[in-house]
């Protein structure tokens, strides 16, 4: 039965889920308005980071929950801060659109809050068990606020689009986890990762292996896995795409970490060519998909895809360095997608939200300081140094090179180039072209928040470099040496 | 006292500090844009004397990196912050800081609109160039090599004539197609050797199998930059959409960073490739003095046709660089200075006469020495120091770099040397047909003569030309002993002259 020393790795976890449970009672007594709304919002945030700094203080014991299904170590606790700061952002530059948009409802925090725990879960997971139940426990949320716009057809259709592909994907990963199990005969991590080790692998064992890799890669919107991305990024409120761009994708990231390294860790070979393929295919399909959109939340989109591809090539590489790779690439990739998203949401004209690429242009004569900061992330998107994009990019490359994968990283550096293009575009839309018509004038307070820190982060991310590659070390090697 | 300072930091940061006082002028478009101006200048001017420091301290004896700086950057990854100079390197920290205060003062009038950023995107450009040119560890050398490509793109992007967006990106993205993949290559060095220290990677000696991709690799970004023939078609470009200080920069200093890279990578690191590949470069870079210097003949835009003149001149500097003699060396670098002060000073002229016309087109202008005589014997002066009159500095750099090639091979010598006379056919000719003649034209007519501000730019550019023409020694004792430490290194790894003949 569940004992007190089950519950302490938990208890941000714990914490974060009873708060919503309480939210639950507030949103459906607290009164419909957008104040209540505000309060369960507010609540959210406190709670995110009260739970932030529960983990902070959780150290750096490695340590397992719940019979081994859970495992709470310097990895996870990484990887959930990063989680934690990319919703707490998210969440907390949604108010004031949502407001404006007239869909400010107090489950939208609700929800997102539960998506988190589904997220911190999917980063412990340890079990084949308790992966499905994480990501069915971030999906579910997900799937509610992506059509949170009930008035339009565009959110529906996003909705029902990410729920029925999203249903797919699960399927696929749960069709796999029992081929899984059958081989394995456990469905615990180490169980699995002690059974690999033993020798020769059933044809049936490997298509199971490549089937929960799919469905992952299907959360973390890999090609060819991809399709839902776009259009649930256009379709979603843009609060809502801008808290899919960041903080689901670290959590799947995590997962397929822990999945490769920890179950599957033993057979690299066999999982790596599987991984160079999605990567491969993500980075070109996300390239090439970004330069014909017209609108900003679609190319997003796919540069959203293209970055997971470049992340790929850093975990194919199956090795300390890839795992370090994706460590940085990941908090970059964070502080950038939240930077850009402040300005994203900002985009307004008459009160109405304006995505089109075109919107943008002349900005930086009539928002100099806002098209700075945009400047600066898509450069830092399409990898310039001396940005944080560049050392994300070093570092994924260096593990492919350094495990022989020299063509995936040559094709990797040439899309950057393709993708360099589209980056350039926004920036061509703000400095080189007069616009008669510029957006309305104000970003919030919460937004101007958000993209200083991001910027503050992407600009000086060389300089503490040092000590970041520290702390990914540590965390890196728990990861492979946890199973 | 002095010693002490890091005074290469020190050097290259200034400019971005600088940065920080433009952010803070306040006041009407009018006042911020003129003390944008005079604050750059100040900045840059003062950042000059500052680098002047460098050449009084160097000791053009020793050998190996001089006003050394090291700390640690990322801890046990043999990833550090590492910056030197040596007699390759400190000839273009001092052209990058020398002609950045004449680019300011070129952009006074010429540039109206958007002065601060303007001025903000110069600094940044001024300290990833020197940046770059100091940086002894790989790592720090990439990061200013590409960072540079982001002020350079705004300059064209911004302030750029019509087709500005296009220029813009195409040179944005060829150069950066160029320098990924020598990330490529760079990763894969890297993971060899567990360093991005440029002098430790310098004594390691790699396979002769990688040597190969390697040097493919660093080709790609280094011939895109120089340019060479036939990756330069982003340079026309560029150049004609650039502001005039814009051009000024890119083909001063930014042309030089490939020539550099070769000196700093390419012969010292992967010696066997070097050697390979030599007869490839010379082909490419004969066909580019040839090739070139007829396409230059058929231009009517003027700013068009000295970039295609300055592809025709960086076709010297590779062809010196990979004869691997000492005078072909010497000569490339020599050409390379000469080259910054001359391409900067003629984008410069054809400056001078577009801010009073605003055309570049030669048949629009006709007589304007009877107009400006002054600027006449300026325009003079540097298109003589192009083509290689002895007595200027072109004629230095041209010459050593063609007695390197009668060493290599006589038939690169022979063709290189049709190139000059090219060369003496395209600049005579625009010379004649903008300047002589009787004036036919109003416009040309009614054109001011030159200010104080012009004449401030031409005379310390016409001087060193001059003294470098005159005492070349000024600048080739500078940089012997390094050069001798190239190829010291180059006959250790049993390199010696291209087969000749």
């Amino acid at each position: 039965m569940f004992e007190i020393n089950d519950i302490l790795p938990a208890l941000p976890e714990m914490f974060l889920a009873c708060v919503a449970l309480l939210l639950v009672l507030v949103a459906a007594y607290g009164g419909d308005g957008a104040v209540n709304a505000k309060r369960v919002c507010s609540i959210a945030l406190g709670a995110i980071v009260i739970a932030a700094v529960m983990l902070w203080q959780g150290g750096d014991i490695a340590t397992t929950a719940f019979s081994g299904m859970f495992s709470a170590d310097s990895f996870s606790a990484y990887m959930k801060l990063l989680v934690l700061m990319g919703s707490f952002a998210a969440l907390y530059m949604s108010i004031s659109p949502l407001e404006q948009d007239d869909i400010n409802k107090p489950e939208f925090s609700l929800l997102v809050l539960l998506a988190v725990v589904g997220m911190m879960l999917m980063i412990s997971a340890n079990d084949l068990m308790s992966l499905y139940m994480a990501v069915e426990l971030q999906s579910l949320p997900l799937y509610v606020v992506a059509a949170m716009r009930t008035n339009s057809l565009r959110s529906s259709e996003a909705g029902l689009k990410y729920f029925l592909l999203g249903a797919l994907s699960s399927g696929m990963l749960l069709y796999g986890a029992s081929l899984v199990y059958g081989f394995a005969g456990t469905t615990s991590f180490d169980g699995i990762s002690a059974a690999v080790a033993t020798g020769a692998l059933p044809v049936v064992f490997v298509i199971g292996m490549v089937f929960m890799i799919c469905g992952i890669a299907f959360k973390i919107s890999a090609a060819p896995f991809h399709m839902w991305t776009p259009d649930v990024y256009e379709g979603s409120p843009t609060p809502v795409t801008a808290l899919f761009a960041i903080a689901p994708k670290v959590a799947a990231m995590a997962l397929m970490m822990r999945l490769t390294y920890g179950a599957f860790g033993p057979i690299a070979v066999e999982w790596s060519q599987v991984l160079v393929a999605l990567s491969i295919a993500s980075m070109v399909i996300g390239a090439f998909g970004a330069i014909m959109q017209t609108d900003i939340k679609r190319m997003m989109a796919y540069s959203s895809i293209a970055h997971m591809g470049y992340a790929l090539a850093g975990l194919a590489a199956g090795s300390h360095a890839g795992v370090l790779g994706v460590i940085i690439y990941m908090t970059g990739y964070i502080f950038m997608g939240a930077g850009t998203f402040a300005i994203i949401l900002m985009m307004r004209r008459e009160g109405k939200s304006a995505t089109k690429i075109d919107d943008l242009r002349g900005l930086s004569k009539t928002h100099p300081l806002f098209a700075i900061g945009l400047l600066v992330m898509m450069f830092s998107m399409a990898g310039i140094p001396p940005l944080a994009g560049f050392f994300g990019k070093w570092y994924v490359f260096l593990a492919a090179v350094n495990a022989g994968l020299i063509p995936l990283a040559v094709i990797g550096v040439v899309m950057s180039v393709v993708g360099a293009f589209y980056y350039l575009r926004i920036i061509r839309m703000m400095y080189f072209e007069d616009s008669d018509d510029p957006l309305d004038a104000d970003l919030p307070m919460s937004n101007r928040l958000v993209l200083t820190v991001s910027l503050a982060v992407v600009l000086l991310f060389f300089a503490g470099l040092g000590s970041l590659l520290g702390t990914a070390d540590i965390a890196a090697t728990t990861l492979m040496t946890s199973n | 006292m002095i010693d002490n300072w890091p005074l290469l930091t020190i050097i290259t940061f200034l400019p971005l500090a600088g940065v920080i006082f433009l952010l803070m002028i306040r006041g009407d478009d009018e006042i911020v844009a003129n003390n944008a101006r005079s604050v750059t200048l100040w900045i840059t001017g003062f950042n000059f004397i500052v680098s002047l420091s460098l050449l009084l301290g160097f000791d053009s004896n020793v050998a190996g990196y001089q006003f050394e700086e090291f700390a640690e950057w990322l801890p046990n990854t043999g990833i550090n912050y590492h910056m030197g100079v040596d007699g390759i390197s400190m000839p273009f920290v001092l052209l990058s800081t020398f002609l950045t205060p004449l680019a300011v003062l070129a952009s006074w009038r010429a540039i109206s609109h958007r002065v601060r950023e303007y001025m903000i995107a110069f600094l940044v450009l001024e300290t990833m160039m020197i940046g770059m040119f100091v940086s002894l560890d790989m790592l720090m050398f990439y990061l200013f090599f590409e960072a540079v490509l982001i002020p350079m793109f705004l300059i064209i992007g911004i302030w750029g004539g019509a087709r500005r967006v296009y220029a813009a990106f195409k040179f944005f993205l060829f150069t950066l197609l160029g320098s990924v993949l020598m990330l490529v290559c760079m990763l894969a060095m890297y993971v060899q050797t567990g360093t991005t220290d440029i002098p430790m990677l310098t004594a390691h000696s790699f396979g002769t199998g990688m040597q190969f991709w390697l040097f493919l690799g660093f080709f790609a970004s280094f011939a895109v930059k120089v340019p060479m023939w036939p990756v330069h078609t982003w340079l026309p470009d560029a150049h004609v959409e650039a502001p005039t200080a814009g051009s000024m920069i890119l083909a001063g200093v930014l042309l030089k960073m490939g020539g550099y890279g070769f000196l700093r990578f390419s012969l010292p690191m992967f010696p066997h490739a070097s050697e390979l590949f030599a007869p490839v470069i010379f082909a490419l870079s004969v066909i580019a003095v040839i090739y070139t210097s007829l396409v230059a003949l058929a231009q009517s835009d003027m700013k068009k046709m000295i970039a295609y003149s300055s592809v025709a001149h960086m076709g010297f500097v590779t062809i010196g660089i990979f004869t691997f003699t000492e005078q072909g060396i010497a000569g490339a670098m020599f050409q390379m200075i000469s080259h910054g002060l001359v391409s900067a000073a003629l984008f410069f002229c054809v400056g001078v006469v577009y801010d009073r016309l605003h055309t570049r087109e030669i048949d629009a202008y006709g007589g304007v020495a009877k107009v400006m005589p002054r600027y006449a014997v300026f325009f003079m002066f540097m298109m003589l120091a192009s083509v290689g009159l002895p007595g200027t500095s072109g004629f230095v750099g041209e010459m050593l770099v063609l007695v390197g090639a009668w060493k290599a091979s006589t038939w690169v010598a022979f063709f290189t040397a049709t190139g000059l006379v090219l060369g003496a056919t395209y600049m005579l000719w625009l010379y004649r047909r903008v300047m002589f003649g009787k004036v036919t034209k109003a416009e040309v007519q009614s054109m001011e003569p030159m200010q104080l501000r012009e004449l401030g730019i031409f005379v310390p550019i016409s001087i060193l030309v001059l003294v470098f023409g005159i005492y070349p020694a000024f600048l080739l004792d500078v940089m012997a002993v390094s050069i001798q430490i190239i190829i010291d290194e180059l006959s250790v790894s049993g390199v010696a002259l291209v087969a000749s003949n």
